[in-house]
């Protein structure tokens, strides 16, 4: 609505990067029991980037992510995503933007019970607007996508783990937004679906699409194009393991 | 993010908990259908009543011996119907003395007569005095029956007090006269005593005496305890003879030209009273005139009043599952908190989260609301505690209204709260 840009992630030359984090603190509480989850995190982030964010558990990493998710309010600095400030904008505004240039991706899953699969990753499209013929045909490709092109009628109890959490990837994915993110989504799985929840990220990076990506795991974060290590609420790593416009480092040559 | 998606997104929400919707559903019901069904009993009978007063005949006054002043009147008329208790002390005698009157004097023919002067009373259209007896054993070749109303008046009689014939003759000017024993009997009497035998010519006898049945009333249906059927009308003289005596009349009758000349015909009645029976201002007068218009008032005003009392009980109901419909969505937002954290995450303006919730409390009182007006309107084709419902439109467009602005009432506390919650939080509440 009052939001500029495309929808696709690959925008014109000269485009403003996708994130850009400025000095950016968090203060919990007041008096003795303040605590600082994030003591100032400056963060650009390029289209096309797959980063991973690591931390032990209190490294504030799960602040950092409500932040950029636009879910939490930084107490300092300042957040542009797509070089729009996310502090000037009002509530209805944030709704706007959570729904077009944001997926989210929970540890959890965070589908909504008694929903078709299908109904759950028509949601974002039914609250950005998109009409019922148009939204049926993207969430059916994005479903198709993340191979679950035969469980679009099954409800989120009658699928596993894996399938659940690659309905809720699908759902991230169907509104063509400029940023994924992504909460430790493989903390619940077992190998088999992390490996191919992983797959499925790997892949999408490949296709240019933009990835924040939450864990505290090593084989997880390999995965990653960079990865960043945040401690007590600072950035104290900041690797890169594969540059931001070619494919990510594990990427499977063999497909589905 | 259009109305109809919003709607459907309530649909969902609420046959997730089928059971807890129909509970829910059930209090506006009851609450809906109390109010428009009690409204109908309170109209119904107040509608019966009216019908019973508007059988005793159409601008009619009815002249009766006033209540206080004591004892006595064991001879005459008095007795059945409305008209209770003798009159106080025979023409000229005083009696007791426990009223303050001095001279209380009984209703006589002279004064029915008296009233039928057409210069001292021109509204007046005609006269019927009576006497009454009740309770009075009729028997026809061995069937008997106890006649709850013997009246005996004159021809005018039967189209003051609205009793047409059905079958047969009424008796005439000349039969009072020559005192002739003939009666009129009830559809009650005429079926206890002669089942399907044509009552027309034959004898019964009356504690007795022998009368010949010359007409049958036409059905007049029951009032209340009293059964209108349950009559006979004989010439004043032939009952004065045989049954009360010569004494003095239950009630007069007077029969106004027109509903507009009532008023008129009253204060003529009084005049004329007043002035036989020594009335004057200082004294309180021994006979009452009942007029049927103001009767009519008054009783409406009292059961107007009896059905806003049963309609103000039923709204309270209604009000009490408004609460339950708060109630409800309050646990329901609570329930689904992580939910709407979701879907805040997604993208959810808070219009839509706001409006799927109202939605759901106003779909519930409204579902509520239109079955309890589909079990009122059954309900009022039963009688309930022996009034018939009348179903007054208005109290079903009051209460469906009603129920639909409890349900947006009702449900805008939780659904502001709903809306309001931060997605954060949302999303973290277990």
């Amino acid at each position: 609505m009052t939001l500029p840009g495309g929808p696709l992630p690959d925008g014109p030359a000269g485009a403003p990067p996708v994130l850009d984090v400025r000095q950016v603190t968090k203060v919990y509480g007041d008096g003795d029991a303040t605590v600082h989850a994030l003591r100032g995190v400056s963060l650009i982030l390029e289209r096309g980037d797959y980063v991973a964010i690591m931390g032990a558990s209190g490294s504030g990493k799960s602040t950092l992510m409500n932040i950029l998710g636009c879910l939490d309010v930084p107490s300092a600095g300042s957040y542009l995503v797509d070089g729009t400030d996310v502090g000037s904008l009002d509530d209805r505004q944030l709704a706007v933007l959570r729904n077009r240039k944001i997926g989210f991706v929970f540890q959890s899953f965070n589908l909504i019970p008694r929903m078709s699969a299908l109904a759950n990753v028509e949601l974002p499209l039914a609250y950005g607007g998109v009409s019922a013929s148009t939204r049926r045909e993207r969430a059916l490709a994005a479903l198709d996508q993340v191979g679950l092109a035969d469980r679009t009628h099954h409800d989120p109890n009658e699928l596993s783990g894996g399938q659940q959490q690659r309905v809720a990837v699908a759902r991230a994915l169907v509104t063509a937004p400029s940023l994924l993110l992504a909460d430790e989504p493989t903390g619940n799985l077992d190998t088999k679906s992390t490996a191919d929840v992983l797959q499925i990220l790997d892949r999408l990076s490949d296709m240019g699409r933009t990835i924040v990506l939450i864990t505290h795991e090593d084989d997880v974060a390999l995965h990653a194009k960079r990865v960043i290590r945040l401690v007590d609420g600072l950035i104290v790593e900041d690797r890169r393991q594969a540059p931001v416009d070619g494919p990510p480092p594990r990427l499977s040559r063999v497909g589905p | 993010m259009n109305a109809l998606e919003v709607l459907r997104f309530a649909v969902r929400g609420l046959t997730a908990n089928k059971m807890r919707s129909a509970l829910t559903t059930l209090g506006i019901l009851i609450g809906v259908a109390a109010v428009i069904l009690l409204v109908a009993v309170g109209e119904g009978s107040s509608q019966a009543i009216q019908q019973n007063i508007q059988r005793l005949g159409s601008n009619t006054l009815t002249v009766m011996q006033s209540f206080s002043g004591g004892g006595g009147g064991g001879r005459g008329g008095g007795g059945g119907g409305v008209v209770a208790g003798g009159g106080a002390g025979g023409a000229q005698q005083q009696q007791g003395g426990t009223g303050p009157r001095t001279q209380a004097k009984e209703l006589t023919l002279d004064d029915a007569k008296a009233l039928a002067d057409t210069t001292n009373a021109p509204s007046v259209k005609s006269v019927s005095p009576v006497v009454t007896a009740s309770a009075q054993t009729a028997t026809y070749q061995g069937a008997s029956h106890s006649i709850q109303q013997l009246v005996g008046t004159y021809p005018s009689y039967f189209e003051a007090s609205n009793k047409p014939v059905a079958k047969g003759s009424y008796f005439v000017n000349d039969d009072v006269l020559a005192a002739r024993k003939i009666i009129v009997i009830g559809q009650t009497v005429a079926e206890d005593l002669f089942g399907t035998v044509d009552p027309l010519g034959k004898q019964i006898s009356i504690t007795g005496v022998p009368f010949t049945v010359v007409g049958v009333l036409k059905e007049a249906g029951s009032s209340g305890f009293q059964d209108g059927d349950d009559v006979a009308i004989a010439p004043l003289p032939a009952v004065q003879q045989s049954l009360t005596g010569f004494g003095s009349l239950g009630q007069i009758i007077v029969q106004a030209k027109t509903a507009s000349a009532v008023d008129a015909a009253q204060s003529e009645i009084t005049q004329i009273l007043d002035q036989r029976h020594g009335i004057t201002g200082t004294t309180t007068a021994d006979y009452r005139i009942l007029n049927q218009a103001t009767l009519q008032e008054t009783v409406s005003a009292a059961t107007g009043t009896f059905t806003v009392l049963l309609g103000a009980v039923a709204a309270i109901s209604l009000l009490v599952g408004g609460i339950g419909i708060t109630n409800i969505m309050l646990v329901t937002v609570t329930e689904r908190t992580r939910e709407i954290g979701i879907r805040k995450a997604i993208g959810a303006p808070r219009g839509a989260i706001l409006g799927q919730f109202l939605a759901e409390a106003t779909m519930l009182s409204l579902v509520g609301g239109l079955l309890g007006v589909a079990i009122a309107l059954i309900g009022s084709r039963f009688t309930i505690a022996g009034v018939q419902p009348v179903i007054v439109p208005t109290s079903i467009v009051l209460a469906l209204g009603v129920s639909v602005a409890i349900g947006l009432f009702f449900g805008s506390y939780p659904a502001n709260r709903a809306a309001k919650l931060r997605p954060i939080e949302a999303l973290r509440h277990e």
